[in-house]
């Protein structure tokens, strides 16, 4: 057999294309990559056009099989799964071979990979909706996120049904994209940048209210950091209100307005220079 | 005083309590209302505090003046402490506004009881009313009954509230009478029965009327504080057993008492928090309620408390060595869940897999299941796995040793060459 490798525009459509292709052209492509990450190499390969036509038979023929599978199809395509493509592409080889009936099987070989980077995928969502933390921009809700994989589809009926009457954007610094959502409409589109604005005086207080209320919650004789990491990773940390630097809780207008006096009895989050303060109420001399 | 004081000191007062969770709630988002209660099973945690612990709610007093003298508690009436109290306004814009950062999934609101039990659940009820009806705040509202407050009031406290609790604290009525004097086992248990048989009720109300107001929608919890007082793990048990079956109770928390006072009849302010023997009793809590295990068979007189060194499902394995080996391919859900290292996901993963084939033990660790304690107690195939030999003696090094790493471990000492032996 010749070794082949697909390459397509990197949408979901165009990958349901190459899986189309694959069997028009009967052949088994070794790898299935992006056009912008296409490397010219010795092997032959193909460029697949994006027709949707073609997709949605692919899809319609999936949802037919197995509608779980579709939906491991759909999610898988958002993972961080080094190869993606190509497991999708075996999962979808298999399932038209041999019928949904390994799909029951967790330990079978092709698809244990795409359920691990699945229930990542859904791991990482899941915490997210909690530790997501949007500011109030004259009215607008903003937030940022920095996930490994492509969450904001999947937090997007999280975050529209929450935030019914509200207007909010949220930004997947890794992906380069965004959520906005205003007047019950939601769209994800690709953005560059975005640096968000310093906090007015009543964004701040808020924060500052936030920091203080986690600082104080802390029971110091049960500290215990091991645990905070296990259950919240340090790299969810960065965008959140509770770990950020000084600065963050300045407002704009007048910088030295709000001061931080240190929170009395609790652990401080790290990234916040104990202030000194009084002794709390009821702590320890 | 200004609201970041007041925040700092009843939150301070607030978070000796364990409950912190958002589950159970069903209310869907609805136009002109901020926000919905989270859609998945197991609710939604906003940060972890320095200690380790999910934070999901808003956790604070309404005030933490109290009338009443428990020797265990930071907010009794004779200790010198700094008091304050919400508004119910300024309690309001403060959820309304965390919630709309994603901050928090909702408020917990407890209180000391100020000038009489009665009186501090209106003030509560004040709160809520003006959070639901006036701010329109359709998130999560776990809110205290005070024991002691009347039946009416716990009544309206239960529509405004998503779940209920009123804490048993100390669990016998002689720890009771000796620490908390002002509070009696009746009192406390009243209000549960109450928030039970009204729960009840406003579900089949439920089923007759669809816009029937629901009560306690996400039912009821309770705390116990375990190192206070000199019961054994047996006792707490059989008691968290007996609220489940006869209270209907959603969850018992227990908290390793703190010592926060000095006082005779109460530990020294020296003694470290019971904090694995709390981790014990939660896992024998997760026992009772997934497992199928009763409180009789992981305690009996004999041996009244966990052991520290292995967990409760293992020492259960232990004692029973006649049950095991369990058979992956042919074993029923009940027996698989009795493994060591095998949870309700993956025995129900097992149960799914065996169906499109034999399974071996190759493929157990891709299902889910804690090889490092379940190889010694099942086959797959009939065979277990490669090159495992073991005598029931070192089974239990074997898992002592599988647990030890998990285990906060004790602090570095430096040993002394002069130190008389």
């Amino acid at each position: 057999m010749t070794e082949m490798i697909y390459c397509y525009d990197g949408s979901f459509e165009g990958f349901l294309c190459c899986v189309f292709d694959s069997y028009a052209n009967r052949e088994v492509p070794t790898a299935i990559c992006r056009d912008e990450d296409f490397v010219p190499t010795l092997f032959a390969s193909r460029s697949i056009p994006t027709d949707r036509d073609h997709a949605g038979r692919v899809y319609r023929k999936v949802v037919k099989c197995s509608p779980w599978a579709a939906e491991l199809l759909r999610k898988g395509f958002l993972t961080c799964l080094p190869d993606r493509e190509i497991h999708l592409y075996r999962l979808v080889q298999k399932l038209l071979r041999e019928g949904p009936g390994f799909l029951g099987n967790l330990s079978d070989p092709v698809l244990c990979p795409v359920a691990g980077a699945v229930r990542h995928l859904e791991g990482e969502a899941h915490l997210l909706k909690g530790f997501v933390r949007f500011s109030d921009l004259g009215g607008v809700l903003g937030g940022e996120i920095e996930p490994k994989n492509r969450v904001l589809p999947i937090l997007r009926v999280h975050f529209c049904a929450r935030y019914l009457n509200e207007r909010f954007f949220l930004y997947d610094r890794t992906h380069h994209e965004a959520l906005f959502y205003a007047a019950g409409k939601a769209v994800i589109r690709p953005l560059a940048d975005f640096q968000m604005a310093p906090p007015d005086e009543a964004e701040a207080s808020y924060r500052l209210l936030w920091k203080r209320f986690y600082d104080t919650i802390a029971i110091k004789e049960r500290y215990n950091p091991k645990c905070r990491m296990t259950n919240m990773p340090k790299r969810y940390w960065s965008t959140m209100t509770e770990f950020q630097d000084e600065s963050y809780f300045k407002a704009r207008s007048s910088p030295a307005a709000v001061s931080i006096p240190g929170a009395p009895a609790g652990i401080p989050a790290p990234g916040t220079p104990p202030a000194p303060g009084p002794s709390a109420p009821g702590s320890v001399p | 005083m200004d609201v970041l004081e007041k925040l700092t000191i009843l939150t301070d007062a607030a978070k000796y309590d364990a409950a912190c969770t958002s589950s159970g709630g069903s209310r869907t988002a609805k136009k002109g209302y901020i926000g919905n209660t989270s859609t998945s099973l197991a609710g939604c945690c906003h940060t972890f505090s320095a200690d380790g612990r999910c934070v999901t709610l808003l956790k604070v007093l309404m005030t933490n003046r109290c009338v009443y003298d428990c020797k265990y508690c930071v907010n009794r009436r004779s200790n010198e402490t700094k008091r304050a109290a919400f508004t119910p306004e300024e309690l309001a814009d403060l959820t309304i506004n965390f919630y709309r950062r994603n901050y928090i999934e909702g408020l917990f609101l407890s209180s000391g009881v100020f000038r009489s039990p009665d009186y501090t659940t209106e003030l509560m009820i004040r709160t809520l009313r003006l959070l639901r009806e006036t701010c329109r705040f359709n998130g999560y509202i776990h809110a205290k009954a005070i024991p002691g407050a009347a039946p009416e009031l716990v009544e309206q406290l239960g529509f405004l509230a998503d779940r209920l609790s009123v804490n048993i604290e100390l669990p016998s009525e002689a720890g009771l009478k000796s620490l908390a004097p002002d509070k009696t086992k009746g009192a406390i248990l009243a209000p549960m029965r109450q928030i039970q048989v009204r729960n009840r009720q406003s579900r089949e109300e439920l089923v007759k009327y669809r816009h029937a107001p629901r009560f306690a929608p996400a039912g009821q919890s309770t705390q116990l504080i375990v190192g206070a007082t000199a019961d054994n793990d047996l006792h707490i048990l059989r008691l968290t057993q007996g609220l489940y079956d006869r209270y209907r109770l959603k969850r018992v928390f227990y908290s390793a008492y703190v010592p926060v006072v000095e006082h005779a009849l109460l530990p020294a302010r020296d003694v470290k928090p019971p904090l694995l023997r709390e981790h014990r009793l939660y896992q024998a809590d997760w026992l009772l309620r997934f497992y199928g295990f009763r409180a009789e068979e992981l305690l009996d007189e004999e041996t009244p408390d966990f052991d520290p060194r292995v967990d409760p499902k293992c020492s259960w394995a232990l004692a029973h060595l006649e049950f095991f080996p369990v058979e992956v391919n042919s074993a029923d859900y009940e027996s698989l869940l009795r493994v060591p290292g095998v949870g309700v996901t993956s025995a129900r993963r097992i149960l799914s897999a065996r169906r499109t084939g034999p399974l071996h033990i190759e493929n157990l660790p891709k299902l889910g299941v804690v090889m490092k304690r379940a190889q010694y107690f099942l086959t797959a195939s009939g065979k277990i796995a490669d090159g495992l030999r073991f005598t029931p003696d070192s089974l239990l090094r074997g898992l002592i040793a599988a647990e030890h790493p998990l285990l906060p471990q004790p602090p570095m000492e430096q040993l002394s060459l002069f130190a008389a032996v």
